[in-house]
Parts: structure tokens; sequence; C-alpha cells
């Protein structure tokens, strides 16, 4: 067997313009890797900021109007630069194509556009951040995005091209799992990170459009008064959220599929076990991409939504539960009585079904709508999306990074630090946000510079929290930075998992496989071969 | 037959087992994007349906500014143009470069004279004054705001012209690659791909023309 | 070998026949058109649009000889923006006088008119439209 660095993808071709003019789409994925982690420490550090603002009422750091563009930006840099693109575009774009027994992605060259568009749009973004942000909130709702004085015009711009970026990704993820699966690879021997990957496409490519043609309508609103959103030109601001929450609603499908995706492997690799229902958690996850098309109402309860529609946008949204919760009782199946292996990514995915579990089952409150009248626009509301977002595709993220990181690199990270960083998120994260379900409840209202006295010792708790949680993350980029340079080389197969990923080399070579795969067995039959992972 | 064998440089891509799996893939591609354009439109036939449905009256007084005969020669010219990309295509499938050629020419002249038509449309209503939002200035018409038609109106026939032109743009793409010999009966793809794109164009124009220039 | 279905030529004679039929259901759409037939006008007219519309689909974009696939998309893609329609109509079409706020008010412009000869506000002549819209949300 050659020696991992001699036919590793990441050293043949060498020098920068091999990786600026890539169609390799595992370079591909991993300068997205760079790229979202970037963000998300930009995104993490607004944050930190404003849990710091928040830790009295007044001021603390910065003044009430800085404090708006804080939270504005952060919201959206979180959301367009890092949520949706990450698990697709960094992971997704890596081992897709390899589980599939693939040579790369159908439209290799719309990829790199697809990452040529990301860092466009990001730029129009940093732009916006340096002429003085935007202080609109993330939704832009008008009509204060039409009248305010900010960049609302480049941070759109911005957006829009982002989903460009993100329609073609799905696009070309589409087209690869129905044409490129090598022989044998049937639609249910796929691993189910494919089953993820494809129903996170189908939203992608069905949602997305409509984002683009509401931005378009607000920068020609800004700039030309068309009339149709501005109240003072007898247009109507609810239709502006109609328009903006049936993207953003399937939006966070797009951000907590592939996150579930992730975890149907971990779960798997890590207690050695065939995953449990793998067609109820396949069809689940068509289920949701289609159930998160009928919802998008119920985030306007409160804002002038007729009660007709609202009663049957709450009707709705009760039955997105359903097929949450089929995957997470077969998951849960799936550990009964299996070998578990309490490494970093299992420990990720332990958060994961706590976490997500909590923050679903807010989400199922929020949407009972005599409920969310009162808990609307409060930091409960604030609380249940970190718990999905954060508590549920963040930590599927990090346990994807760690499972897939020997895979990526050829290095092992310390299992040690790992495990040390995975504790301090956990506590960190549940410090920060549950502190926050109790709060709302209380009545503290969300985008707010500040407060009564007497939410002054749970603020406080709340920001201790986010700076455990970020010393967490800190730990976690060192070692695993660290182990770039200094990590042992990793094995093939270290967690003794059966998908095509790795039965190839770690890292795999530029055209994936130095054989042609072809696909005898299911992606989970562990029950029928035993491969043994390294201790 | 290796695909290194024939006359014009291989197109097989090396992620492709064979030119069928590219072909297939091609083609799901671009249905898959033509869904895109479904979804972008949809959101304007959205404003439209709830703006009309707000204000019946205004509209329909509002459509009778539009000339029902430049509507209607611009139905028929875009029918024919997707008669002669239809045709275009087929010449090339019998490997008829010539003839497909003319197709696309034709196709082309007639995506033209749409934007020509447009253009008379678009003057005559600036110059009336029957523009969008606060520069909207025409009083000749009953309802309450009668520019939220114009808006509409310009919006959606606005971005349907972008693309026409961007149809246009790839029909002459395509133009230079047969000078440059580099399709036949074999390999035609990207005629193919951009003949669905165009009849996708002329698909919202036959919703549009009736909304907007039919309404009672 | 290669898929049959790709290199199916539609004969010369479908082509014409299909376009022939799209300028004939133009000339009847626009016909029907002249006559004041109420709600029905919408109806005859969208219903003309999607037979032709799945004349082009089906012949001029070849889903009636391919892979079913597409046609499936494309209908999943059309069902999710009837969806969008008619969820969003759901909530504009049942707005009570207070949720119907700035739509029915008429337009007061800051900013003089661009043409001074027709120099009147919009507002002074929307009375009658106005009460006509008004008709229409008396029910809630």
């Amino acid at each position: 067997m050659q020696t991992a660095a001699a036919t590793s993808y990441l050293h043949e071709p060498k020098g920068l313009k091999s990786w600026l003019f890539t169609l390799d789409h595992k370079r591909i994925g991993v300068m997205y890797l760079v790229a979202i982690m970037t963000m998300f420490l930009v995104g993490g550090v607004l944050a930190l900021l404003i849990r710091t603002e928040l830790l009295h009422p007044g001021r603390d750091i910065m003044g009430a109007e800085t404090y708006n563009r804080m939270f504005t930006l952060h919201g959206a840099i979180m959301i367009f630069l890092f949520i949706i693109p990450s698990i697709p575009a960094a992971i997704g774009n890596f081992v897709l194509p390899l589980m599939i027994g693939a040579k790369d992605v159908a439209f290799p060259r719309l990829n790199l556009m697809s990452w040529y568009l990301y860092v466009f749009g990001a730029l129009f973004s940093i732009y916006s951040i340096i002429t003085g942000g935007i202080d609109t909130g993330w939704t832009f709702y008008t009509p204060y995005s039409i009248t305010t004085g900010t960049s609302v015009i480049s941070i759109t711009t911005g957006v829009f091209i982002l989903g460009f970026s993100s329609i073609f990704t799905g696009l070309n993820f589409i087209v690869t799992v129905h044409k490129l699966r090598a022989p044998g690879m049937s639609w249910f021997k796929m691993p189910l990170m494919v089953w993820g990957l494809y129903a996170t496409a189908i939203v992608q490519v069905l949602a997305t459009p409509v984002l683009g043609i509401t931005l378009v309508l607000l920068i020609l609103e800004r700039l030309f008064s068309i009339g149709i959103f501005d109240p003072a030109l007898g247009g109507d601001p609810v239709l502006y959220q109609h328009f903006f929450w049936f993207y953003s609603h399937p939006a966070v499908y797009i951000m907590i599929l592939p996150g579930m995706a992730i975890i149907s492997e971990l779960v798997s690799t890590f207690s050695h076990r065939h995953i449990f229902g793998y067609k109820a958690i396949a069809f689940s996850s068509l289920g949701i991409a289609f159930l998160g098309f009928l919802v998008w109402g119920h985030h306007m309860f409160t804002s002038g939504q007729s009660e007709t529609a609202s009663v049957v946008f709450s009707f709705l949204t009760f039955f997105i539960g359903i097929p949450s919760g089929v995957k997470i009782f077969n998951w849960l199946a799936t550990l009964y009585k299996g070998q578990i292996s309490f490494k970093a990514p299992m420990l990720y995915t332990m958060s994961f079904l706590f976490l997500f579990t909590i923050g679903g089952l807010t989400g199922i409150f929020l949407g009972a709508l005599s409920v969310d009248v009162h808990l609307q626009d409060t930091y409960f509301v604030v609380a249940h999306f970190h718990y999905v977002m954060m508590g549920g595709a963040v930590m599927a993220l990090l346990g994807g990074i760690h499972y897939w990181w020997p895979k990526m690199f050829g290095k092992m990270y310390s299992e040690f630090w790992a495990r040390i960083a995975a504790i301090l998120i956990f506590v960190g994260f549940n410090m920060t946000f549950f502190t926050q379900f109790i709060m709302g409840t209380r009545g503290m209202p969300r985008r707010y510079y500040s407060y009564p006295s007497e939410f002054t010792g749970m603020h406080g708790f709340s920001s201790v929290g986010s700076y455990v949680l970020g010393l967490g993350f800190l730990i976690a980029v060192i070692y695993l930075i660290h182990s770039l340079f200094r990590g042992p080389v990793a094995p093939a197969n270290p967690w003794g998992a059966l998908t095509l990923e790795w039965q190839t080399s770690s890292p795999p070579p530029t055209d994936n496989f130095d054989y042609d795969p072809i696909v005898e067995h299911g992606p989970y039959d562990y029950d029928k071969i035993h491969v043994e992972p390294m201790k | 037959m290796s695909p290194h064998d024939t006359p014009q440089a291989s197109p097989l891509a090396h992620h492709f087992a064979d030119m069928e799996q590219q072909r297939d893939s091609a083609k799901l591609g671009m249905w898959v994007f033509l869904l895109t354009e479904v979804l972008l439109f949809g959101g304007l036939f959205c404003v439209y349906a709830i703006y009309r449905a707000w204000h019946p009256e205004m509209f329909f007084n509002a459509h009778k500014q539009l000339n029902v005969w430049m509507g209607a020669t611009n139905t028929i010219v875009l029918i024919a143009s997707s008669v002669t990309m239809a045709l275009a295509i087929r010449s090339m499938q019998l490997n008829q470069r010539k003839p497909a050629v003319r197709f696309i020419f034709a196709t082309l002249a007639l995506a033209g004279v749409f934007l020509v038509i447009k253009y008379f449309e678009y003057a005559h209503k600036i110059h009336l004054g029957q523009l969008p939002g606060k520069y909207y200035t025409f009083t000749g018409l009953e309802g309450t705001n009668p520019h939220v038609f114009f808006t509409v109106y310009f919006m959606m026939t606005g971005l349907h012209g972008f693309h026409v032109l961007c149809g246009m743009g790839a029909m002459l793409w395509l133009l230079r690659r047969i000078r440059k010999g580099e399709f036949s009966a074999e390999y035609y793809t990207p005629i193919e791909m951009t003949g669905l794109y165009w009849h996708l164009v002329d698909l919202i124009w036959i919703f549009l023309f009736p909304l907007f220039y039919l309404i009672g | 070998m290669s898929g049959k279905q790709h290199h199916h030529i539609l004969p010369l004679s479908t082509y014409l026949s299909v376009g022939a039929a799209l300028l004939v259901l133009t000339v009847i759409t626009v016909a029907v058109s002249q006559y004041q037939l109420g709600e029905w006008n919408l109806i005859v007219a969208m219903t003309i649009a999607t037979i032709k519309a799945t004349l082009v689909l089906l012949f001029f974009m070849h889903l009636k000889y391919d892979n079913k696939l597409y046609a499936v998309a494309f209908l999943i893609a059309v069902t999710f923006l009837a969806v969008f329609i008619v969820l969003t109509m759901l909530d504009t079409m049942t707005r009570d006088e207070f949720g119907r706020g700035s739509i029915d008010k008429p337009v007061q412009y800051q900013s003089a008119p661009a043409h001074p000869g027709e120099g009147e506000e919009p507002a002074s002549h929307d009375t009658a439209g106005h009460t006509a819209d008004t008709a229409d949300s008396s029910h809630k």
C-alpha cells in the first residue's frame, strides 16, 4: 500500500493556482471548511461581544445603535455565511462522492463556481460590515429595512449571491446522487448521510430562488420605491414576511437535515450496530423536506397575519415533529445494546440527541398559536433556535469534523483534548441558552439592548456560559490545527466503519479510489461484516 | 467505439463512466435549474395574484392601457421561436449542421423581434408616466394605487426580458461552437440544454400574456 | 447500448402541429377575452395557458418521451409554487379591516409629479375604486 503522502489529493498537484482553479471536490470541500470556520469565528466573536454588552442593563461596552448592528450581523453571518453552507459545502462536498463510489460530483466546474460565489457573497457582506453594518435584524423586515440609512443593499446583494452558491451546490448534489452512484449502490444501499444531503439539496433548490426574488424586490423597493412592501406606497409589509419566511423556514431544514444525516452515520459507527429503521430515517428526511415548506406562517403569528391563516399554519406546524421524532427514536434504538465507544464524535452525537430534542420540542411549544402570542420575540425563541441550530446542527457539524478529520487530512487529533472541548462546549452551551428559556418565559424581549434589573443575574450567568462555550471552541481549534502538523498518521479506517469513504486511503488520492468500487453490502451491515477500529 | 476515435475532441469528462451518463446528468442538471427559475418567477406570480385579488377593478382598468395586439404578436413570435429552436435541435440530431445554424439564427431573430416590440411598449409607458411606485405620474386611471399594476408589469416582463437576453447570449455561443465543428448527431447536448431553457422562457410568457393583456 | 429515448427523433410534423395548435389556442384565448364573462375570464384564460404550457412541456421539452423523473421534478416545483401562492393568499384574503391597513389607502406622493401638465394628485379620484375595494373586505 502506497504511503498516504505520495498520492494524496492534498499534495498533488502542488501550488496555489492548483488550489484556486481546482475541480477536485475534496479540495473545494477543504476550502469551504476553512471559510465557514472563519465566518463562524467572526460570528462567534460578535456573539461574545453581544453577551458582554448584556452583562448589565445599560451600556457596558457599546451604545444601543451599535448593539443593533452587532446582533444583526451576528445573525446574518451565522446563518448565511456559516450554517447554511456548513455541512453540505464543507463536509458534503468532501464525502458525498466518496460515499457513493464516484470520482467527483456531477458538475465539478459548477462546484468551483459555487465556491467563488460564496467568496464573492462573503466579500459583499464584509463590505457592508466595514461601511457600518445594518441594524434591521437578520430578517430585514420592511418598512424599516426600506427607510434605514444602513448598508442594506450591500448585504442583501451579498446574500443574493450566496443564495446562488447554495442553489448550485444543491443542484450538483441532486444530479450526483441520481447519476453517479457506483455499480451495486441502489438507493437503499446509500448511506443515510447521502439521503440527508439529497433531501437538503431539494430544499436548497426549491426554496432559495424565492429568497432571491425577495431580496431583489427589497433592493428595488429601496432604490426605486416600487411600492410592493412599503405601506406608505400602498404595499404590504406582511407580504414581505411571507416571501422571506417561505425561504427561511425551509432554510432551517437546510441547516438541520445534513446534521441529522451526520448523526445517522455517527450513531451507527460508534455503537457498531446496524442503524435501526434505515428506511424510516431515509423517508423521514424527505418528509421533513416536504413538510418544511408548509409551515412558514408560524413566524408571523403576531405580525398582522390573519387569524385564519395563523390557525392553519399552527396546525400544520405540529406535523413536523413526527419525522423528527422518528429519527430520534430510531437513533436511540440503534444505541440500545450497542457497543458504544465514547470517542469525541460520539460525545457530540449524544449532545445532539439531548439538545436537539429540547430544541425541537420547544419549537412545538412555539407552534401553538396561543402560547406563541406570549413567547414570540422573547428570549424563549432565541433559546429555541440556538438549541436546534447550535445544539443540533453545530454539534453535528463538530461530530462530523472530528469523524472525517482523519480522512480529510490523514492525521489523528488528540482524543483527550477533544473530549475536554466537547464537555466544555456542552456545559457552556446549556449555561448560555437554557437560562434564556427561563428569561423568555419571564418576559425578556429579544434584540433589546437593555433590560429591567431583575434579569441581571440570569443575563450574567448566560454570558459566563458563552465564555465557557468560547473556551471550548478555542481548545478545539488548537488541537485540530496542531494535529495537522504533529498528529499521528491516520489509518484508512480508524473507526472500523463500513461506508465507502473508509475503503480508500486517508487522505484519499485525487481520483478517490485506486480501484473501481463495486458495492456488495449495505453501509451499516455490522452484523455481517466486522472491521476492527483502531484503539 | 472509444470516445477518443471521434473526429471532434472527446467531450467525455473524466468523472463520468460514459457519454450516456454525462448526457443524462446534463439533462437532469438543466431540469433542476429550470425548477429554480419556476420558483424565482413564481414569487412574482404570487405578488401578482395577491395584488390582483386585492384590487380587481384597478387591475382591470389598468390593463386596458396595454396593447393587446402587441402582446399577442409577441406571444406568436415566442411560439414561433420555440418551434425554430426545436427544429434546430432536430436538425443536429440528423447531423444537418447548416439547417441547425439557420434555425438558431431564426430563433435569435425572433427573440430580437420580441425585445423590439417590448421596447416600444416600455417607451410608450415611460412617456405617459406609467411607471412603478413613486415614479408613477399618469393620471388617467381609476382605482386605488394603480402604480401597483405597472410595478408588477415592469418587474415581471423585465425579469422575463432579461431571461430572453440571456437566452440570446446562449444562442450566440452555440453558433460559435457549431462553426467550430464541436457538435454532431453524436454530441449536441449544449444545444439541447439551451433549447430546454428557451422553451421555459416561452412557457413563462404563455402565462404572462393572459395575466397582463387579457384581464376580462 | 445508448439510451434509445435520447436519440428518439420526433418527426417534423409533430413539431409543426404542436406549433400550429399553440397558435390556434392563442387566437382562441384572445377572442374569448373580448367577452365579459366575469370570474370565468380568468379561469378560461388560465386553462388555455395551461394547455399551451403542457404542449410545450410534453413535446418541445420532450417530457412525453423522456425519463419520468423530469416530469415528476417539474410537477413538484409547480406544486410547491402553488402551496406558496395558496397559503399566502389564505392570509391576504382573510385579513380584517385592521389587517388591510395600507393596502386600501390611496397613496399620497410627497414629491411633485414629473409631468406638470398632468398635475392632479392621484388620491383625488380614488373614491370610486376605494369603495369598490372595501366592499370586498366587509366579510371576515
